[in-house]
Parts: structure tokens; C-alpha cells; sequence
């Protein structure tokens, strides 16, 4: 093991941890929304979608790949968010 | 292209400068997520989060190394479209065929990104880590499970495919087996770089997986399942980061697979039963539900009532509350209710909602489709609580549950749900129980609270019975 992936697995443990904390606390309620916009912030592969799919050359795989999956990515991404703002605009006080 | 910005940075010490926007993005979504505790500020949460993933994609597409922007930004257009026009088209009641779907996109994303970057990384022959490849055939794994996971949970969600648990035969050996193939395939491509053919055949077992495991879920049991599939995405998204070393992607996926994990928990114990049991024993099938479908065989004399009768009791009323189940979402019921309830308080009756956490298809279902409705989300009671005022409750009125409501989960050992925390309608005054027919529900279980004393049924469809239970109150 390389100190980078180290590195990297103590970001992903902590950052689980730190979930746990935050999530304990969303009421009933709006758990449908923080699934949803969860399920949106997921999409940050998207990220890497778009770095696949600027490889140097336009031909191989892995731009073909990366097409794709920036494509199901943004449907997440987008979908997401806007469907969890439809929601959350119903949620009001009496 | 020199960017003065990276020069001031990289001399600081900070490498590339779009590791700090993906600080910046990871931020954006811990503070999205804390501000999604409270329907006060949960719009402002998620547009928080929006603009985090927004600086994420806008830092990666500057100075990206790329022949031409054109194919990508015609996968951000079309996707987008796509992700806008069901976002903007679904029914409240359709909800968690959805979030299923999204899931599967994420999902798939996040298996692809991951097979991309070894397709890349071996046609430049530059060498990946062992620990790489190995997280390579994981990632694409987990991303292949949540994606035909996801569209066998929509497919059943909408009725495409049966809603009722299908039990394959062998099901914990197969699924266990397909998980150890995909593993060792992992490792042999661990231990063999150039092995590519195991990456097909990963995906192929993977996705074959995603079926077995979703195929025996029933109807009731899909929070379980929808809040599962919600970790994996996150996670297949962080098993990707590990791949490309991205600490956002890594951070992100971590925090939505942490949140998909408390939601199963939370979904688990509600119906006292082991996440074990909810994936494996298919509750619902045919050797539990020998008395499904058939009218009730148990002893006792079932009472039912009309609407007129429902007006009148509900009248002398003071304080009532409704108990919504899926029937209340299959009969788009929710704004009728509404009506109702806006009724009985102008006449000075208290109204109050006691909501079971798994009562309808994915985690907090019903509080989605009554908020639609406009009822003020103070009046929903989680079930303790509800618990709390249920005595001094003259009427519980129960729109499409059954389960939830079953006192026989207190005492009866034999019940299949024995032991799971209901809502104690049968201590308020008088119980009305809207209902198609006398079947028994979801997990095939004859519901005792139909023979009380105090329960009377009211048979038929839900919208349609709370209509002329409308039109009656208006005349007493």
C-alpha cells in the first residue's frame, strides 16, 4: 500500500463517519428528499466521467465510456437535485 | 496555457488547483447535507449542494486535456434533458420509481468511470497499481449491482414487473456465489494487469447479481431495498475516486453510502426484522402467505360502516388521527384527505397524522405525498409520538395500511411480524379501517385489529369513500 491510497482511505473512513453524524439527525419526514439529494450528490462521478472522456485521442474505449457515463451521470446529477427542489418547495408550516 | 492561478498555487505548494475547488464542492455537500435536517432550510441544503457538484464540473472542464469539448458537452446537454424532463414529469406517487432510477444512473456511471480509466490507463501502457486494478473490478461490481438492482426495484415499483417477492431457488448460495466470482475475477485482474476479459465478465455476473438480489424483494420491503441501492451508488462513486485518486468523488460517495446505510438501518428496525432476513427470507411468498388472498378466516365478527356512519362519528369527534398507508399513494388519495382534514378543523376537531416509518415504498413516502397535499408537516406524527396521543384519540382513521397497524405483532409469536413496532390505533375510541377487500396484508397476515370491538371497515376505494364521507359531513 502507497501512502496515497493511505491517504485516501482515511478521507473515505472519516468522511463516513462524518455522514453518520449528519444523517442521524434528519427528521422522518424529509427522508425521501435526503435520499434523493443524496442520491444527486452520488452523481459526483460525473467527475471522473468527463476526465474519461477527455482522453488525448478520440478514439479507444475509454472516451466511448466515458461518454456514456457522463451521460447516466448529468441524468442523476440534474434529475436529481431538481426532483429533491420539487419536493422540498411542498414541506411548509401550517 | 500557463494558468496564473495554478502558477501562485503550485508555488504555495497546493499541486492542482482544482483539488481546491473539489475541497470547496466537498464542503458545499457536508453543509448541503446538515441543512437537509430541517424543512426550514432543506431547499437552501440542496441548492448548496448543487452548487457544490456545479464547481466541481465547471473546475474539471477548465484546462481539461481534450481534442475537442463537443462530445462532452453534448453528453452534459442530453443527460441534463433527460435528468429535467423526469424531474419535472413524476408524480409524488412515483417517487420512488424514480430515486430507483437515478440510483441505477449513478450507479452504472460510477461502474463505467471505473472501467474507463483501465481501458485508458492499458492502452497507454502506463502501469496501474495493484490496489487499482483490484478497486477497478470492485467498482465495477458495486456500480453494475445498483444499476440492474435499481431497474428491477422501478420495474416492480411501477408495476412493470410482479411487485411480489420472487424466492429463486438456492437464492443466499447463488448470491453469494456471484458475489466470490466477481471477487476472484477482481483479484485475478489484481494479480494479471493485462488480463482484461475478466472486466466483461464481471460486469456480466454483477448485473445478474443486481437481479437475484432485488428479484425476492416484495412490495413492503422496497425502503429496504431503495435506501440499499442508494449506499451502493455512493459507494461505487467513492470506489471510482479511489481509482482516478479523486478526493472529491471519494468524499461524496462516502457521505451518500453512509446516509444509504443509516436509511436501511433505520428502515430495518421498523419492522424488527435483520437487514439478513429482509433480503433473503422474501416475506410475502407463497409457504408464508397461505392465507393470502382469501377472504379472513379467523374467528370473529367483522363490523363495517358506511360513509354516512364515518360523517356522524367523525362529527362528535374532538380529537382524530389519520394513519396513511401505500393504499392511501395507489388510490391518490392524499389531497382528498387534505379536504377532509380541513373540515374537521374548521368544525374545531383536532387533526393530527400518525405516520409508521415504513408505511408506503421508500423512506418517509407518505410524509412526500402529504406534503403535495399541503398539510403542514407539524400535524405528521412519527410513531412514537403518535403513540403518545393515540389514547386520547376519539377516532384513528387507517387509509391503506395494514401491517403497521396489526396489534397481533405484540403478542402473537407465530406472526411473521411479531415484535414489530406498530402504530396503537386500537387504543383510540373507534377505529375506521378504509379498505378494498378483507385480504390480508402485505405479509400475508390476517390482521386481528379488523375483529375488535372498536374497529368498524369501510369498505372500498380509498379516494372515492372519503368523498362521500365529505359530502356527508357537509350535511350533518
Amino acid at each position: 500500500m502507497n501512502g496515497l491510497l493511505i491517504t485516501s482511505l482515511f478521507i473515505f473512513v472519516l468522511a463516513i463517519l462524518l455522514g453518520v453524524e449528519l444523517i442521524k439527525k434528519v427528521p422522518q419526514t424529509l427522508h425521501t428528499p435526503l435520499m434523493s439529494g443524496s442520491n444527486a450528490i452520488s452523481g459526483i462521478t460525473i467527475v471522473g466521467a468527463i476526465l474519461a472522456a477527455s482522453s488525448d485521442s478520440l478514439v479507444g474505449l475509454a472516451p466511448v465510456l466515458g461518454f456514456i457515463a457522463i451521460l447516466f451521470a448529468t441524468i442523476n446529477v440534474v434529475g436529481g437535485f431538481l426532483v429533491t427542489d420539487r419536493m422540498l418547495k411542498m414541506f411548509r408550516k401550517r | 496555457m500557463i494558468n496564473p492561478l495554478q502558477t501562485v498555487l503550485g508555488q504555495a505548494g497546493f499541486g492542482d488547483w482544482r483539488d481546491i475547488a473539489y475541497l470547496v464542492a466537498a464542503i458545499c455537500f457536508i453543509f448541503g447535507i446538515k441543512k437537509l435536517a430541517s424543512p426550514k432550510t432543506a431547499r437552501t441544503g440542496n441548492a448548496l449542494a448543487a452548487l457544490g457538484m456545479l464547481i466541481a464540473v465547471v473546475a474539471t472542464m477548465i484546462n481539461l486535456h481534450v481534442v475537442s469539448y463537443t462530445w462532452i458537452l453534448i453528453a452534459l446537454v442530453l443527460g441534463s434533458g433527460i435528468g429535467v424532463v423526469l424531474a419535472a414529469r413524476v408524480q409524488m406517487t412515483q417517487m420512488p420509481q424514480l430515486v430507483a432510477l437515478y440510483n441505477g444512473s449513478g450507479g452504472i456511471a460510477s461502474a463505467l468511470v471505473a472501467i474507463a480509466e483501465y481501458a485508458h490507463v492499458d492502452r497507454g501502457g502506463e502501469a496501474m497499481g495493484a490496489s487499482s486494478l483490484f478497486i477497478v473490478g470492485l467498482g465495477a461490481l458495486i456500480g453494475c449491482v445498483t444499476f440492474s438492482g435499481s431497474i428491477v426495484a422501478a420495474g416492480k415499483l411501477q408495476g412493470k414487473i410482479s411487485g411480489k417477492p420472487v424466492i429463486l431457488p438456492m437464492q443466499m448460495p447463488l448470491n453469494i456465489a456471484l458475489i466470490a466470482i466477481a471477487v476472484v475475477l477482481s483479484l485475478v485482474l489484481m494479480l494479471y494487469p493485462g488480463a482484461w476479459w475478466t472486466i466483461p465478465l464481471i460486469v456480466v455476473v454483477s448485473l445478474g447479481l443486481g437481479i437475484t438480489l432485488t428479484m425476492p424483494i416484495g412490495g413492503a420491503d422496497m425502503p429496504v431495498m431503495v435506501s440499499l441501492l442508494n449506499s451502493y451508488s455512493g459507494l461505487a462513486a467513492s470506489a471510482a475516486g479511489f481509482i482516478i485518486m479523486n478526493k472529491a468523488l471519494i468524499v461524496a460517495g462516502a457521505l451518500v453510502g453512509a446516509s444509504g446505510l443509516i436509511l436501511t438501518a433505520i428502515m430495518c428496525k421498523a419492522m424488527n426484522r435483520s437487514l439478513a432476513n429482509v433480503l433473503f427470507a422474501g416475506v410475502g411468498t407463497a409457504d408464508s402467505t397461505g392465507t393470502a388472498g382469501r377472504e379472513s378466516s379467523f374467528g370473529g365478527t367483522v363490523k363495517s360502516a358506511d360513509p354516512d356512519d364515518v360523517a356522524i362519528i367523525l362529527d362528535s369527534a374532538q380529537r382524530v388521527m389519520i394513519v396513511p398507508g401505500y393504499g392511501l399513494a395507489v388510490a391518490q388519495a392524499q389531497h382528498v384527505v387534505r379536504e377532509l382534514s380541513d373540515q374537521l378543523q374548521a368544525k374545531g376537531i383536532e387533526v393530527m397524522y400518525g405516520v409508521h416509518p415504513v408505511a408506503g415504498r421508500m423512506p418517509g413516502h407518505m410524509n412526500v405525498l402529504l406534503a403535495e397535499a399541503d398539510v403542514p408537516y407539524e400535524q405528521l406524527l412519527e410513531i412514537d409520538p403518535a403513540n403518545a396521543e393515540i389514547d386520547r384519540c376519539d377516532v384513528a382513521m387507517v387509509i391503506g395500511a395494514n401491517d403497521v397497524v396489526n396489534p397481533a405483532t405484540r403478542h402473537d409469536k407465530n406472526s411473521p411480524i411479531y415484535g414489530m413496532p406498530i402504530l396503537d390505533v386500537d387504543k383510540a375510541q373507534t377505529v375506521f379501517v378504509l379498505k378494498r377487500s378483507m385480504g390480508a396484508g402485505y405479509a400475508g397476515v390476517d390482521n386481528e385489529l379488523f375483529i375488535l370491538d372498536n374497529t368498524l371497515m369501510v369498505f372500498g376505494d380509498a379516494k372515492d369513500t372519503l368523498q362521500k364521507v365529505l359530502t356527508a359531513l357537509d350535511e350533518v
